[in-house]
């Protein structure tokens, strides 16, 4: 369960992909704002939540705080230490602390090497458990999700894609890290293999104490999985609260439409209801609009909106949300 | 109402070099004007099969429409010679894929695309064909529509290329249009967005849809009638308000269970079904979903129940009614 203990804490987190011209003589001529300055919590045991459309930056957010990006401003406090001015040897040790799931079951796991290989690879990397021990360790992975011990010295392309995520997740536990980023692990995988991914992580999570940071696009899934859900809205947190308060007491503009548009299976209910129905597409993170990012296509925008970037502020203890309104 | 679109207990196979892959299985459904069709199921259950070979658009060989019959206005299209074929395709029958950015060709223009068909089918000039796909674009609401007529599909975002896929398809007003997981590769404000349209188009042209998708969620907005498919066969048909008020196939059942929903919070854990799909190169004797099935009694294991038809209400192909556990 979640405690009130900060695990992760993310300052004024930016990472810009500069955008270069030129062959010889490159010269920056712009940048990708792909995040532009979050600041959240993620407290220990906790599941958050991180949801928004393709390209608001919720991927890069997750391995800029694993510093599998360097960010480009700001800091992210592990456990007290700050990952961003750490390097060498001592990153390398905070590395193991912290794992990740990604999104393709397919390339995320290395075609030419055996499954006993891909799972004991992180313990290589940390000089963990060595010879016998490192296989026996194996072993207990397979078997904690719930795979056979036998498929040892098989290799990747002989399992379905929920039995990949199942190695993928496996792999990501060999190094016994307390906080994961699980970046949409269940969307490459089909509806009835969904739901018993999920358990496993539930289950692993209870049983070893992890914390998780869920980036994800199904907002149904989010709801069912995390304690607290951060939306983002091209590279910044528009919106940041307990589970049951954001989904039943939505106040950013964006969460509102967002959550009216996820379809419910029940054709009378999803039929009844009023949705909010945004025009346009996400504008580009390359060139933001000035003020609120959300403005131009925002159904209650007013004239500050375009002009002053929105405070990010706590309204109800826990409920932090960044609009001009309310 | 006669049905538009009617596929009769179709059998498509691929022969590949690692045996035959059953993808199609007796498959029979029938789409109306004026109403959308939903087909649900995972990937390899043959819903994209069995439409494709209606458009008559599996390569064979590998694939082989095996047996069965596709009737388009009473006219058998198996029996349609190439010719035949192409003057119904894309004008009497249109299709919209899953991802717009590699269904475009990417070095012509999405005006020239669209105007393609309709100067192929009407024979009508240059001029005429431009100025008929800018109301096109305009319907399915693409801004400045005048300008964006010469943009390439690179310049368009992934929500208006679907949008300009569905003017391209709609260009002959066809009376059939499939829709092949048109969403799946878009955002939820996206999604509603293009479900909104695809609903307002098919009312306003009486046009019958055939919507493919594993959502069900999106079945629950969009769909009259859904067919729930599962290794190649039909397995539940039923209207949409009944289907999800009374799933009777333990696998439709099962599927609805295991989906979280947006409105609700349960801190049950999630209901799975056990395993996973079947290999249709190799199909297990008997019902296909009986190795998963907490159901399953002795004669789903040795003989595959047949789609009971005998209401055209709501049909199921499974040897145990669920709601007593015991065999029909």
């Amino acid at each position: 369960m979640s405690s009130n203990q900060v695990l992760v804490k993310v300052e004024q987190l930016k990472k810009h992909f500069p955008i270069t011209q030129g062959i010889i003589i490159q010269r920056q001529v712009g940048a990708v704002r792909a995040v532009d300055d979050i600041t959240f919590d993620i407290y220990k045991g906790e599941t958050l939540g991180m949801v928004g459309e393709s390209g608001c930056g919720k991927t890069t957010a997750g391995r800029t705080i694993l510093q599998l990006y360097r960010p480009t401003e700001g800091k992210v406090i592990y456990d007290g230490v700050d990952l961003t001015t750490t390097k060498g040897e001592t990153l390398r040790k905070m590395r193991r602390r912290m794992q990740m799931i990604f999104q393709d079951p397919y390339a995320s796991l290395n075609p030419r090497w055996t499954i006993s290989r891909i799972i004991s690879e992180p313990m290589r990397v940390h000089k963990l458990n060595s010879g016998k021990a490192r296989l026996e360790r194996v072993k207990e992975l397979l078997d904690l999700v719930q795979l056979n011990t036998l498929y040892l010295n098989r290799y990747p392309h002989e399992f379905s894609g929920g039995q990949r995520q199942r190695i993928g997740i496996a792999r990501a536990l060999a190094s016994d890290p307390e906080f994961i980023v699980c970046d949409e692990p269940i969307s490459a995988l089909d509806v009835s293999i969904q739901a018993q991914v999920v358990n496993l992580l539930e289950d692993l999570q209870n049983r070893f104490g992890l914390t998780y940071l869920f980036i994800a696009h199904d907002l149904s899934m989010v709801r069912h999985i995390c304690n607290r859900v951060a939306v983002m809205y091209l590279g910044v947190i528009v919106e940041l609260a307990s589970r049951d308060e954001l989904y039943d007491n939505p106040l950013h503009p964006y969460t509102q439409a967002l959550l009216s548009a996820v379809p419910i299976p029940d054709p009378k209910e999803t039929r009844a209801r009023q949705r909010i129905i945004l025009t346009g597409d996400p504008p580009s993170p390359i060139d933001p609009p000035r003020g609120c990012r959300f403005h131009p296509r925002c159904p209650i925008v007013k004239d500050l909106c375009s002009e002053q970037v929105p405070e990010w502020r706590e309204i109800l203890p826990g409920h932090w949300v960044a609009c001009h309104e309310g | 109402m006669d049905p538009v679109l009617e596929l009769i207990n179709l059998v498509v196979h691929f022969h590949t070099q690692d045996g035959i892959v059953y993808a199609v299985n007796g498959v029979s459904y029938a789409a109306e004007a004026g109403k959308t069709l939903g087909i649900v199921g995972e990937s390899g259950c043959g819903k994209s099969v069995s439409v494709l070979s209606a458009m008559r658009l599996i390569p064979e060989p590998p694939g082989k429409i095996v047996a069965g019959e596709i009737f388009y206005q009473g006219q058998d299209l198996l029996k349609l010679d190439k010719a035949g074929m192409q003057d119904i395709r894309g004008k009497e029958m249109a299709m919209i894929f899953q991802d717009p950015m590699t269904s475009f060709n990417p070095v012509l223009t999405i005006g020239h695309q669209i105007s393609e068909s309709s100067i192929v089918h009407f024979g009508i000039g240059q001029k005429e064909a431009r100025q008929r796909s800018v109301e096109l674009l305009e319907l399915v609401g693409i801004p400045q529509a005048v300008d964006r007529f010469d943009d390439y599909p690179h310049q368009f975002s992934g929500g208006m290329r679907q949008r300009a896929m569905i003017a391209m398809a709609l260009s002959c007003n066809p009376s059939v249009l499939i829709a092949d997981e048109p969403t799946t590769a878009l955002d939820v404000t996206i999604q509603a967005q293009i479900v909104d349209l695809i609903k307002d188009l098919s009312e306003r042209f009486d046009m019958a849809i055939i919507w493919i998708t594993h959502d069900l969620g999106v079945i629950a907005e969009i769909a009259d009638r859904v067919v729930v498919m599962y290794a190649g066969y039909v397995v539940e048909e039923a209207d949409v308000f009944d289907l999800f008020e009374n799933p009777s196939h333990p696998y439709t059942l099962a599927l609805l269970k295991s989906l979280p929903r947006v409105d609700t919070y349960s801190s049950e854990k999630l209901a799975t079904i056990p395993g996973s799909p079947p290999d249709c190169l190799s199909l297990p004797p008997g019902c296909p979903f009986a190795p998963r099935c907490v159901y399953a009694v002795d004669q789903c294991r040795h003989e595959n129940p047949p789609l009971d038809q005998s209401s055209f209400e709501h049909q199921i192909a499974c040897w145990v009614d669920i709601t007593t556990g015991r065999e029909r």
